[in-house]
């Protein structure tokens, strides 16, 4: 039954306060609330109080992954602990169906004087398996985490990369009907998280999961509908996994435009697609698939040697995602005059649509393949959004031609 | 489906108000948390002397040595303990240990769920579990002493009596005032450190009014402390059973037995309502 609804959040609220004492304070006056029989809890902001949750619905039916996006504080993890039951909503009303599993923290409980096959014991029970439950699955748990020799080892001697994979290797073999995971995957090696994201594949058909990640392509990768939160307060939930994350993106505070300038050029100007887009911190929108020209207007300070350019395009998390490279096209540059212009054109622009950042780099060239000093380097010189209809989970989309044969 | 689904809804009305539902949890809770309570009593033994070199002997050096003081300090006339009916050594060594059993018990709770804060703030188990283990690792601590005991009332001949039998009742009833006490301050300790230091200070305190290290006063004001002193009856009892075979104090055993029982249902209530707003309070 695939219509089947598993999470059902009404309306939930949480708040926190900013200050220990008063938070310590409200504590005992929210226990003691419930003592006196009272039927809500404080419904109002006290002092020093916001909403770390505000407003918050969803459902989720078996079979869907929420990706459950926002930027750091947005209150992601707040919202799974109370689906997890572990705080209490202020307002509004959770109602879960069927087993609960959560991996918000791997190996919580786990203790570092004891050996890995005792912790496996043990955090199994806390995940709530039973003593022969986890005998039978003892082999299958050491596979998954690939600690055979390390089996009678202390775990206070493993890395912390190992610890991660033998908790997770313990909680993966719950068959729960709801799944909360809360950015678990972030550490241990490719390898391992390949693993992971094939176990949860596994499961996927059978349970409703909701995946906390900052990671926008895993999360466009495995969720079918997405809540973006910030502040507490929903800025999107739906299907519509694209207009999610670009919500999200539109929270991030990234790197500010800055001025390009260093002690052997100055950028006077730089144009994309014929918008200014230093002076003004301007964003430059282009519809993916289309034509890309940058041009810089550069006054050189001093006598300057031959240089290469290159242009990078930084993704939102930083990383860079595609380049173009003048030396790969076999061109350098070397000018006399004191101001020229220097351009760049880009047949179509494939990134996948979403925001980036351009990075410029003139670089000394000293002949063959060796680079000499950097001549001026800007990391944000500009923005650049690329709008489009579909948002794919790789950074550039390649548009091929097609073919079907009978 | 093949089996109804276990439908669990949390709001921020209390628990409380569906007062049949919560007795209902808190029983299947309960039961749940057997398994793993003894998981985790298991990987506490186990990893509580492991990085140690006497091991399992510091479960009663620490009564055996303020006893060795004791005695020593009443061979030399400086305390001036009233005669007591068995030897003094085997007295002071018996009540230490019972003492002992009781201060470990009402700072089992408090502690147990301190040390596991990571845990309770990440994981939902049932919470039962955290105060079961810590009972456990008390009556594991308690079997450890009571070797020592055995031997004491060995080595100064103490005649055996039916009130041998009776004695592990008198044990798990100390172990059950202090669990109770403990527990009833768990919530409120949780949030303020407060309630750490004044057990610690409040149960040096207590010691000097609980007939551990001299017999029941007779007729007097400090007396009437004593009397009213909880631990007193079943302290004493326990230390009677052990020593003479007959309980001095039964009434009053009765009585503080009764109420902790009662209290104790109390207790749990409480721990399982402020459980979720004092994660919320204390969890990073």
């Amino acid at each position: 039954m695939s219509d089947e609804i598993l999470v059902n959040v009404e309306g939930v609220s949480k708040k926190f306060c900013r200050s220990l004492k008063r938070s310590l304070w409200y504590g005992v006056q929210d226990v003691s609330r419930e003592i006196i029989l009272q039927k809500r809890l404080h419904p109002e902001l006290r002092k020093n109080e916001f909403w770390a949750v505000k407003n918050v619905s969803f459902q989720l039916r078996r079979g869907e992954c929420l990706g459950l996006i926002g930027p750091n504080g947005a209150g992601k993890s707040t919202l799974l602990k109370m689906l997890n039951g572990l705080v209490k909503p202020d307002k509004g009303r959770i109602c879960m169906r069927g087993r609960i599993g959560a991996l918000i923290e791997l190996g919580a409980g786990f203790d570092p004087i004891l050996t890995a096959r005792e912790n496996i014991f043990v955090n199994g029970s806390v995940l709530g398996f039973g003593r022969k439950e986890i005998k039978r699955k003892f082999d299958a748990i050491v596979d998954f985490a690939e600690v055979e020799e390390f089996i009678d080892t202390p775990v206070q001697h493993f890395s912390s990369g190992m610890k991660v994979r033998l908790g997770f290797a313990v909680a993966a073999q719950m068959t729960p009907d709801v799944l909360l995971i809360d950015e678990v995957l972030a550490v241990g090696d490719a390898s391992f998280r390949a693993k992971c994201l094939s176990q949860m594949g596994k499961i996927s058909a059978q349970t409703a999961m909701v995946f906390v990640s900052h990671s926008m392509p895993l999360i466009s990768r495995v969720a079918s509908s997405i809540l973006s939160i910030d502040q507490g307060r929903t800025l999107f939930f739906g299907n519509d996994v694209p207009s999610g994350i670009e919500s999200y993106q539109t929270t991030i505070q990234t790197d500010q435009i800055s001025s390009v300038s260093s002690d052997y050029f100055e950028m006077e100007a730089l144009k994309i697609n014929s918008i200014e887009c230093q002076k003004n911190s301007q964003n430059a929108k282009i519809e993916f698939g289309k034509p890309f020209l940058l041009e810089m207007q550069l006054r050189s300070r001093q006598a300057t040697p031959e240089f290469s350019a290159m242009i990078s395009f930084i993704d939102i998390e930083s990383k860079g995602v595609a380049q173009v490279y003048s030396l790969t096209s076999g061109q350098t540059f070397k000018h006399e005059t004191e101001t020229f212009r220097l351009a760049v054109r880009l047949q179509e622009i494939l990134l996948n649509p979403g925001r980036y950042f351009v990075q410029i780099a003139l670089i000394e060239h000293l002949g063959a393949a060796r680079r000499g000093r950097v001549l001026l380097f800007c990391r944000a010189a500009a923005e650049l959004t690329v709008t489009g209809e579909f948002v794919g989970h790789s950074p550039v989309q390649l548009i091929g031609t097609w073919n079907s044969d009978d | 489906m093949d089996r109804p689904l276990k439908e669990t809804v949390y709001s921020p009305d209390s628990e409380l108000l569906s007062f049949g539902k919560l007795l209902r949890s808190m029983w299947s809770d309960l039961l749940a948390s057997r398994e793993l309570a003894w998981r985790l009593l298991i990987r506490n033994i186990s990893a509580q002397y492991r990085q140690s070199l006497l091991g399992y002997a510091w479960a009663f050096i620490p009564p055996l040595f303020t006893s060795l003081i004791w005695i020593f300090l009443n061979s030399q006339d400086i305390l001036g303990v009233a005669d007591t009916e068995i030897p003094y050594p085997a007295f002071v060594i018996i009540g230490t240990v019972l003492w002992q059993t009781f201060t470990d018990a009402l700072n089992s709770p408090l502690q147990s769920v301190t040390q596991s804060k990571a845990m309770l703030s990440k994981i939902n188990f049932p919470r039962e579990a955290l105060i079961l283990t810590g009972i456990g690792q008390v009556l594991f601590n308690f079997a450890i002493r009571a070797l020592l005991v055995v031997f004491i009332l060995v080595w100064f001949n103490v005649p055996v009596t039916d009130g041998l039998l009776l004695a592990p009742i008198g044990v798990l009833a100390l172990v059950g005032l202090g669990t109770m006490i403990g527990l009833l301050l768990t919530p409120l300790g949780l949030l303020y450190q407060d309630v750490a230091r004044a057990l610690a200070f409040g149960t040096n305190a207590l010691f000097f009014l609980t007939p551990v290290i001299y017999p029941v006063p007779q007729a007097s004001w400090a007396a009437t402390l004593i009397k009213l002193n909880p631990v007193t009856p079943l302290l004493v009892s326990t230390r009677d059973w052990l020593a003479i075979g007959h309980a001095s104090q039964i009434s009053g055993f009765i009585w503080v037995s009764g109420l902790t029982m009662i209290l104790m249902f109390v207790a749990w209530v409480m721990y399982r309502i402020s459980m979720p707003h004092l994660i919320s309070r204390i969890s990073s």
